[in-house]
């Protein structure tokens, strides 16, 4: 039985009044990958956005670990918010080396010294990039900006990772190594994975459960095989076997 | 005249007045350099809170910044003649016609400046990196300071903006500092008085090393900026 790591309860956002993500009821347990599914702007982002605690909800609760995030102060959303760590669809560098880079998110935690250094050598052979330290981390190809993003989630341990549509814009090769990474992190540091994927022979490989998410709303959580072959509802259908136009 | 009339002239003039102009381009930039560093002192953490916050009111000091950004030299200098003059509310300091009153016109002409350059460049950054800072377990307030590193190229392209404004003007140095021999005439305000007394050739000695001097001094600082990784 797995530990229940999010709870969410009639969880709403809204931007400028106009509601775009409606979760009545969602439950996510440790160390299991999801894969979340959907149309461009069906509100996967804003739902990971949400669970990394850079947003708050319109309305609704979100609970992390127990912790009523929308009661909680700024220093306790800091400290849940550090158990977890977002790749971004459009990953940002900072403008200095791929080391400072990946040593950034342990600074923060307080890390320094020897520690710190071998925290991110670890990080960057983890991702097969030791070499790549020096290196000016804006001029880098696609795929080792991925990899250096992941290497920054890495560095950190979370128990929680994120990942929106990390994969959307590489060639198949970084895509079958980032997967690896993927799932290589989530076994060794037993993580537990969200992933916004278009592609859902990639939500098959990797997740143990998908969420679908259509228009805002929250249409379905199954385990991951099911989904595809016994959609519970008719818009999942649609969308899992293809013929969904959007 | 010809060429060597025209060398002949501008030497006899180095040679005589040499020590005159070392003066006047000891003035110029001491006087910009110094309303820069107030200006980008007052200007970027002004540019930071415009560039960081979305609080009630700040579209409106936006607009007011970039209006402010296209002063005219010399209203800015107006303004300050007014306020230093013998009747004016701070006549009492009695520094009208000195180098500090330029100072300080040259300080209103470019805070706004270096302010709506900076809020741009961070506004532009906070879009692109805070949350990535955020995941990555910064607090709010050191997510604000990457943000201010990240857009430090901007800032910097805003405070040379500055400084060529500065340089460059001659609307304000005039009306506040009255272009005195010796005590405060600028590289500027000589090429006025030169031309003035068709002396074109020291004007154009005048305006060749004022354009050399923008070139230095900008090179300098984006040499600086791209040696720096980090
Ligand atoms: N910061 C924002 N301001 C206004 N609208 C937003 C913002 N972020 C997202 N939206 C809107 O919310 C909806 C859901 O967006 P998003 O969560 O990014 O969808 P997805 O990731 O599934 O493509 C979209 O209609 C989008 O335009
Ligand atoms: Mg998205």
């Amino acid at each position: 039985m797995h530990k229940t790591l999010f709870e969410l309860e009639d969880v709403i956002k809204k931007y400028d009044k106009v509601p775009v993500l409606h979760v009545k009821n969602l439950k996510l347990e440790e160390n299991e990958i999801y894969a979340i599914m959907g149309p461009n702007g069906s509100g996967k982002s804003t739902l990971l956005k949400l669970l990394n605690l850079l947003d708050e909800p319109s309305h609704g609760k979100i609970i992390f670990q127990g912790v009523d995030t929308g009661k909680a102060g700024d220093s306790v959303r800091l400290r849940l918010r550090r158990q977890m760590c977002m790749v971004f669809q459009h990953t940002y560098m900072f403008n200095t080396s791929v080391y400072n880079n990946v040593s950034y998110g342990l600074r923060l935690r307080g890390i320094k010294g020897p520690e710190l250094q071998s925290r991110v050598k670890e990080a960057l052979s983890f991702v097969g990039m030791s070499d790549f330290g020096k290196r000016n981390a804006l001029k880098l190809s696609g795929g080792e900006t991925q990899r250096v993003a992941l290497a920054r989630a890495v560095a950190i341990r979370p128990r929680i990772l994120l990942l929106d549509e990390p994969t959307a814009n590489l060639d198949p090769d970084s895509v079958a190594l980032i997967e690896r990474l993927v799932q290589r992190i989530h076994e060794t540091i037993h993580t537990t994975v969200l992933i916004v994927t278009h592609n859902l022979f990639q939500a098959k490989r990797l997740a143990d459960e998908a969420i679908f998410l259509y228009e805002g709303n929250l249409i379905e959580k199954s385990p991951v095989p099911q989904i595809f072959t016994e959609p519970q509802s008719e818009v999942t259908r649609r969308f899992v076997s293809g013929t969904m136009v959007y | 005249m010809t060429d060597a009339g025209m060398f002949t002239s501008i030497w006899q003039f180095l040679s005589s007045r040499g020590g005159e102009l070392t003066g006047i381009v000891g003035l110029s930039l001491s006087v910009s350099t110094t309303a820069v560093v107030i200006g980008a002192l007052l200007g970027v953490p002004l540019g930071a809170i415009l560039g960081l916050r979305k609080f009630p009111g700040r579209k409106f000091l936006m607009r007011l910044t970039y209006t402010l950004m296209s002063l005219p030299p010399v209203l800015a200098g107006l303004l300050v003649y007014l306020l230093f003059a013998r009747s004016g509310p701070m006549g009492f300091l009695d520094i009208l016609f000195t180098p500090s009153v330029m100072v300080i016109a040259q300080v209103l002409l470019v805070t706004p400046i270096i302010t709506g350059l900076a809020a741009a460049a961070i506004a532009a950054k906070e879009k692109l990196s805070m949350d990535t800072a955020r995941t990555l377990g910064a607090s709010e307030r050191q997510a604000a300071w990457v943000v201010i590193k990240e857009a430090r190229t901007g800032i910097l392209a805003g405070v040379m903006t500055g400084f060529g404004r500065a340089f460059g003007e001659v609307g304000a140095v005039m009306l506040v500092g009255g272009n005195v021999r010796y005590q405060t005439r600028v590289l500027t305000t000589s090429i006025v008085l030169e031309t003035r007394q068709g002396n074109f050739e020291f004007a154009i000695v005048l305006g060749l090393i004022l354009l050399t001097l923008s070139f230095i001094v900008s090179s300098v600082v984006v040499h600086v900026d791209d040696s720096k990784l980090g």
